[in-house]
């Protein structure tokens, strides 16, 4: 019934199998889709060290347990580097969209230190584990609690890279089309990985602390 | 000169690593060096570097890209068939005390190179290649999203094929099997450089897959004809859409349990270990939740190939296309859920067991109902059989035999007898051979005129059809037999005579094997050959029912001068059946991306990476991990990545293809 319809109604007028007028397709149309999948796939990264962190986290082998390693005030400062982090990105979102090429480039220099700082205090509490003894070879715990937490670093680490690359590009090009989508794709990686550290955060260290 | 020196300078390389004391791998050698200088001079002497380099190693056209992955898979084939007729050879002479002609050093790399290759650099390759040609081309579009990323995909793909390659002359392979299970692969048991060839001619193959999965998914979401709804997209697409969420949703699972393997190996962690609290089943694990979905990964395509074979074979529309779209989604969920049924005997338990024995059962529901639905298409249908269409009755008949032992094997306590034996053996090749590689096959002669103007030769690819199915059944039947009998695989030598006829029956079924692809080959040659005998000039040789047909065979740069409109399932079918007219006037400049070496280099420095990383250079290491990042950012220093092809250009195209219709009209 419906299939006859159809026919009816094309046959009354002419049916049109071309795009008559192209236009081009806009550059980077789908890269945010893309950018989106691929953080999906980064995200699954995460989710195999997590996975492998909450099945081998507990084996200690008779070495050091997260209680005696952890210090949480210091955990506690080196998230709010990342997260104020995140927030400083957002401002300078938003002077892009305001086109002050400026304030915007301001915004990601600061999120750069603060990107910095979260670094250094992290690699701080990693030079003080392994001072301890508290190596990655130590145990299983160790080996996946470094991995897990260095993973992130290490995302974070290429991201300062990205963003001083964006911040010469946009220095040099100003905020074309083109550079404000990459700074859009930094920014998405950035939150990314502002989450995953809450993650990281909650599951690693606080429930370490529980344990 | 002074030992610390040489050793930084060439870590743990030596010229020991040159297998000069093995006569098979000197001589294979000589006949690879031979054939590589060959092919060098003829090149050289044709002065064909520069074309090379200009149209295809730089492209970033999708369909060169997909030609190019298709050139990579079938070299590799031969290479991986090699090793699978020397496993069949010794294993049918070991008995009565012999030992063979294989030493159980070189033995064993062969058995992991051969499941390595076949899966990675084989069906991978061969599968990417076919997505790559077909379905921009079916969705209507000038090129995939991403079509830089696309080049580097490729590059990726052949620098991890590389790597693998080269293990066969300096150093060695993997000794542990295609997955490598700790503590085996750990650097106790396997300190040489075999493992860690494995680690990373896949690390590196692996990113170019993880890439070239979001940007054909971004293609089939974003680049679609106006038109084209997703319940109305071609089957192939469909299923190309679902293999590449599942390479996303799987290949970095792969990459993280990789890493942490590399991990245990380079600098002394704990994961997969027997002692401080490692636990090698995790291992297990984790590569299986890759694992499981690799192989819909690579049989979810081939079902939309003889989707659009069937369809088009038989002149009729596909039978259930909405069921056959929501089996494909379904089998692409399912496909996670059953990754534990591949080691029941880790003894997780009754209750977990059976549920992944269940999951494992139900995935046969949605498949059983896709062969239904291409009887039904076959069902009073006028069926022509040519070459595509007869590679899918064969994978009918021999796919359902590999899916019921497949059913059998779900059974947890049927699998505790028939793990790892050669009863599992035979069911894998069951399904890779009769489902992935015959769809392969089906999609290759399908496709072929498509991409080179001209079909592949009837009589050889007969032949070869011919020698490929029976040599199936010779070599793969009295594997179920002998795993029965309780017969496990890997094995070198053999204890009880009795057994030797089987192997003997199976050896000859790869020889069988060997002929088939000796007569494809000679098809490829053959049709070269008679190109002008064989040509097709209408673009649309088997009168098909999808869009890759309503353009030129082989398609312009721009694939369709004007973006095609659809309004049915078989949109090319549609346009035929009422009447379409190709625009002959009107054309305008058309927007491409450019060519560009960056992939190229990029894969050629991750490549130098890897090498440095397994033979300990850690200089060159690090020095091509600096030129990598390097290169990667000042390649976001150009802006300007495309240009027009001006529309006098486009007209020209046209009218040449306007005159050939013509010419081919009037004969």
């Amino acid at each position: 019934m419906s299939v006859a319809t159809t026919q009816i109604s094309i046959q009354g007028s002419e049916p049109v199998f071309h795009v008559i007028d192209e236009h081009d397709h806009p550059e980077g149309a789908s890269t945010m889709l893309g950018f989106w999948i691929y953080l999906m796939s980064d995200c699954l990264i995460f989710a195999m060290l997590f996975a492998t962190y909450g099945v081998l986290g507990g084996n200690y082998a008779a070495g050091p347990a997260p209680k005696d390693l952890f210090d949480l005030k210091l955990v506690a400062l080196n998230t709010t580097m990342l997260l104020l982090s995140s927030i400083t990105y957002g401002f300078a979102m938003l002077t892009m969209e305001k086109s002050k090429i400026g304030q915007t480039q301001l915004w990601l220099a600061i999120t750069g230190l603060f990107g910095l700082a979260f670094l250094g205090i992290e690699l701080t509490e990693f030079a003080h584990m392994i001072h301890e003894g508290a190596t990655p070879q130590r145990s299983a715990f160790l080996s996946s609690f470094f991995t897990l937490v260095g993973t992130h670093g290490l995302h974070v680490t290429f991201g300062l890279v990205w963003l001083v690359t964006l911040m010469v590009q946009t220095a040099r090009f100003g905020l074309t089309t083109a550079n404000r989508r990459r700074l859009m794709c930094l920014s998405m990686f950035w939150h990314f990985l502002d989450v995953v550290w809450i993650g990281v955060f909650t599951f690693v260290y606080l429930l370490g602390m529980l344990r | 000169m002074n030992p610390d020196l040489v050793k930084m300078i060439f870590g743990r390389l030596n010229l020991e690593a040159l297998p000069l004391h093995e006569p098979i791998l000197v001589g294979t050698f000589a006949v690879v060096a031979t054939g590589g200088l060959a092919l060098f001079a003829i090149v050289t002497y044709f002065r064909l570097w520069s074309y090379l380099w200009r149209e295809w190693f730089t492209t970033v056209d999708h369909k060169r890209i997909g030609i190019m992955y298709m050139i990579l898979g079938i070299v590799m084939l031969l290479r991986g068939f090699a090793d699978a007729l020397m496993m069949r050879l010794q294993q049918a002479i070991a008995f009565n005390g012999s030992d063979g002609y294989l030493p159980a050093h070189h033995y064993d790399q062969i058995f992991t190179a051969h499941g390595v290759i076949m899966i990675f650099f084989v069906a991978m390759p061969l599968v990417t290649g076919l997505m790559n040609y077909v379905v921009p081309l079916q969705i209507g579009a000038r090129d995939v999203s991403f079509p830089f990323l696309n080049n580097f995909s490729f590059w990726m793909t052949v620098g991890g094929a590389v790597l693998v390659m080269m293990s066969l002359f300096v150093g060695e392979f993997a000794r542990t099997g295609w997955l490598a299970y700790p503590p085996l692969s750990n650097i106790g048991y396997s300190p040489d450089v075999g493992v860690d060839y494995y680690i990373w001619g896949l690390q590196v193959a692996g990113v170019g897959t993880t890439l070239s999965g979001i940007n054909l998914i971004c293609t089939i979401v974003k680049l679609r004809a106006p038109g084209m709804t997703m319940m109305k997209m071609p089957v192939f697409t469909w299923t190309s859409l679902c293999t590449n969420v599942l390479i996303v949703a799987s290949f970095p699972v792969l990459t993280a349990v990789l890493a942490l393997l590399s991990l245990d190996r380079y600098v002394g962690t704990n994961f997969f270990t027997n002692d401080f609290g490692g636990n090698p089943m995790m291992y297990v694990n984790l590569i299986w939740i890759w694992g499981h979905p690799e192989v819909y990964i690579l049989v979810l395509p081939a079902f939309g190939i003889f989707s659009e074979v069937t369809a088009t074979f038989s002149g009729k529309r596909l039978f259930g296309y909405t069921s056959m779209v929501y089996a494909t989604v379904v089998i692409t969920i399912l496909s996670y859920l059953v990754w534990l049924h591949h080691f029941f005997t880790m003894g997780s338990g009754a209750s977990v067991n059976s549920f992944f024995g269940i999951t494992t059962m139900i995935i046969s529901i949605p498949t059983g109902a896709k062969m239904f639905n291409w009887l039904f298409t076959m069902y009073r249908g006028r069926i022509r059989f040519e070459l595509p269409m007869m590679w899918t009755v064969a994978f009918m008949l021999t796919f359902v035999i590999g899916g019921m032992t497949g059913v059998l094997l779900a059974v947890p306590p049927a699998d505790f007898v028939l793990h790892n034996s050669l009863f599992l053996i035979a069911h894998f090749h069951n399904v890779i051979i009769g489902g992935v590689l015959f769809g392969l096959f089906a999609g290759i002669n399908y496709w072929f005129p498509k991409a080179f103007g001209f079909r592949l030769d009837p009589f050889w690819g007969k032949l070869s059809f011919w020698f490929w199915v029976s040599g199936f059944y010779f070599a793969f039947m009295p594997l179920y037999v002998l795993g029965l009998m309780g017969v496990t695989r890997r094995l070198r030598v053999f204890d009880d005579p009795s057994l030797q006829i089987w192997f003997v029956i199976a050896a000859f079924g790869a020889f069988l094997i060997l002929l088939g692809i000796g007569a494809m080959l000679v098809q490829f040659a053959v049709s070269i050959l008679r190109r002008e005998q064989l040509k097709d000039t209408t673009g649309d040789p088997w009168n098909a029912r999808t869009l890759e047909w309503a353009t030129s065979s082989p398609p312009p740069d721009y694939n369709f001068a004007f973006t095609p409109v659809v309004y049915d399932n078989d949109a090319w079918w549609d346009m035929k059946r009422r009447g379409y007219r190709r625009p002959l006037t009107g054309f305008k400049p058309i927007h491409m991306p450019s060519n560009t070496g960056t992939g190229i280099i990029l894969a050629g420095l991750a490549t130098a990476m890897g090498f440095g990383l397994i033979w300990y250079i850690w200089w060159l290491a690090a020095v091509s991990f600096v030129a990598l990042l390097a290169v990667a950012i000042g390649h976001t220093f150009n802006y300007h990545r495309d240009f027009h092809i001006p529309a006098d250009e486009v007209v020209r195209t046209e009218d040449a293809r306007t005159r050939v219709l013509a010419a081919g009209a009037q004969t």
